[in-house]
């Protein structure tokens, strides 16, 4: 038996915010949300994951400063250790104070960078895709929900209108 | 109303005692003629094979005062029984302006609150008043030490002796005489009097206003403190950077740095901001502070890792700026802190006061569970106070210094003077305050 998707707009974020806490109380499974502008609590309320973005920017982190390490340390002190100005290049610790700033910019150019590229590939971003949203009025005012049963279509129909949706829709 | 709980005044009063006893050691063990420094200098020159090293370092320092070319054996045994005269005053010093500078970090953060209309910190008012209650005590103590220091009864800033503005005498020194529209003892007494007053009044003022506020239908005190707040921090930001000038860096009277009042207060800050999350944490433990939640913890903390990265960069960009251009008469500063022997303390501060911080509070759970901010507040308490210790020392003690009996007196005698003036004043007036217009906001606070 295949499951049928059907499509509800609200058009205000807090009657959207309790339709889907009372949606996830009743064990409905909720695929998708629309809404234009972030609304506070429903990632919560949704039931989603926590992002672990942060961590990887952190890993990322690691990698520049390690990078940034090796570099300064190969250029300035293994391959050519030049008297520049008489700055001691005989050993990475006794030059580091001039490495410092360079190793920090690195630190924050690869954990920025590469965590927003890994956000593009995650969320899949990129300039020509299409896009997804199912009713041009989500980036303005209207919030969608999309939610899917197996059971019985107009009870879930009857739950979303009593909920407070203006406009409700099967989805093709 | 928070009662002092019996246990922590009985403690906070056998810290003081303890505390009295070391420091009167200190000063009984101190040598007082230079036979005395001799013996000492015999059993040190036993027990450490480096003291030739040692020595070097304290001719370059010493090229301040003295000149390197007549340095006789006489003269190093009077520099030697100055410095070991200054340590019991340095160690008092240094444990009395950790604590004075809690306090008086804690007052410019809660004059930031009121005149940011911050509204997540209405709740933690009254244990920031609680803390800044020592800023009195702590101020007398200071003044004292500054009137010791003034009438000469040590040789702890070097500047006041008459030696140098004198031009028949070989010590007469032309950039001190240079200096000295500016650092003279008269002058320097007036200054210091004005700052703790001026931050004394405004505590004052805006404790009375606040407790005014509790009793009050309308904003009027609120506005009032509010006002006061701004004006105080005009006028903080000034004096703190000339206090940092006065009292800390005429200790190296040759020696000057831009950012060093930045630097002071960045210390100043962060130990602050510290202390003020572990009262919080403390008191909330015991119960009295009930609409004190988990994200307040997070605020607090979150201001700790921030404000310990900001010391960091500043402490890197004194140094490196000077390390870089090297330029003799401001590397002077740091050839004892990184190539003498404070070298372990200069460098390895950065581990309580940056790596600690940055790793245990950079994830965010972390910042809501309270065992996690006391223990990295203990260990960056610890580490600001070694960063005070490293401002100071060099120029005091030099080669002689130690983190001995004296040390850890100090550091206990003004520990339980700062737990007993801060909880009894918390006794003193309930610890919710009344008719704040965030008050609201700030207990349904929530990150």
């Amino acid at each position: 038996m295949s499951s049928t998707t059907i499509q509800a707009i609200f058009d205000d974020d807090d009657v959207l915010l309790s339709a889907v806490k009372d949606l996830k109380a009743a064990d409905y499974h909720i695929e998708e949300i629309f809404t234009p502008f972030p609304v506070h609590g429903l990632d919560k309320a949704a039931g989603l994951k926590n992002t672990r973005i942060a961590i990887t920017s952190f890993i990322y982190g690691l990698i520049g400063l390690a990078f940034a390490t090796w570099m300064m340390n190969f250029m300035m002190v293994a391959d050519w250790p030049q008297n520049i100005g008489g700055k001691p290049s005989f050993s990475f610790a006794e030059n580091m104070p001039a490495f410092v700033p360079i190793m920090f910019e690195l630190t924050v150019f690869f954990a920025a960078h590469l965590m927003v590229i890994t956000f593009y590939m995650r969320s899949k971003l990129w300039p020509f895709k299409k896009a997804e949203n199912p009713d041009v009025r989500t980036t303005d005012d209207h919030f969608l929900l999309e939610v899917s049963t197996i059971n019985d279509v107009k009870t879930l129909e009857n739950l979303l209108k009593d909920m407070g949706a203006k406009e409700i829709k099967t989805k093709a | 109303m928070y009662s002092f709980s019996k246990k922590l005044k009985l403690s906070a009063i056998i810290f003081m005692i303890t505390g009295v006893l070391g420091i009167a050691y200190g000063f009984y063990s101190a040598p007082s003629t230079i036979a005395d420094v001799q013996e000492i200098m015999m059993h040190q020159e036993n027990g450490h094979s480096e003291a030739q090293v040692s020595n070097t370092n304290e001719h370059i320092e010493k090229g301040e005062e003295a000149n390197n070319e007549h340095n006789n054996e006489n003269e190093h045994l009077t520099h030697a029984l100055h410095a070991l005269q200054n340590r019991p005053y340095s160690a008092v010093f240094i444990a009395m302006f950790f604590f004075f500078m809690i306090a008086l970090g804690t007052l410019v953060f809660y004059a930031i609150q009121y005149a940011s209309q911050a509204g997540w910190s209405i709740v933690l008012f009254r244990v920031m008043e609680g803390i800044t209650a020592y800023l009195l005590p702590g101020s007398l103590f200071i003044l004292a030490f500054l009137i010791i220091s003034a009438a000469n009864g040590h040789h702890y800033y070097v500047w006041m002796t008459p030696d140098f503005y004198n031009p028949q005498s070989e010590h007469y020194d032309e950039i001190l005489v240079g200096k000295s529209w500016w650092l003279n003892t008269p002058f320097w007494m007036i200054r210091s009097f004005i700052y703790l007053l001026g931050w004394n009044f405004y505590r004052y003022y805006a404790v009375k206003k606040s407790l005014a506020q509790d009793a009050s239908k309308d904003l009027t005190y609120y506005k009032k403190s509010m006002k006061a707040s701004i004006y105080f921090l005009i006028f903080f930001f000034v004096t703190e950077s000339m206090m940092s000038w006065d009292w800390i860096m005429s200790l190296t009277p040759h020696w000057q740095s831009t950012l060093f009042g930045w630097y002071v207060f960045s210390s100043m800050f962060v130990s602050a901001i510290t202390v003020i999350a572990m009262v919080t944490i403390y008191l909330r433990s015991r119960g009295f502070l009930p609409k004190v939640n988990d994200s307040h913890l997070h605020d607090l903390a979150k201001f700790m890792f921030g404000f310990s990265i900001f010391w960091t960069y500043l402490w890197f960009s004194q140094f490196m700026l000077i390390w870089y251009a090297n330029m003799p008469e401001e590397t002077a500063y740091f050839i004892p802190r990184l190539l003498g022997n404070y070298q372990l303390l200069f460098i390895g501060m950065l581990l309580p006061n940056f790596v600690f911080p940055i790793l245990v509070l950079m994830n965010s759970d972390y910042k809501r569970i309270p065992w996690f901010i006391i223990s990295t507040g203990i260990i960056i308490l610890i580490g600001h106070y070694v960063d005070i210790f490293v401002m100071i020392t060099p120029a005091t003690v030099g080669d002689h210094w130690n983190i001995g009996i004296p040390e850890i007196g100090s550091i206990l005698f003004f520990l339980g003077l700062f737990i007993y003036v801060v909880f009894t004043a918390l006794t003193k007036s309930p610890l919710l305050v009344k008719g704040n217009p965030f008050l609201k906001e700030s207990e349904h606070f929530h990150y």
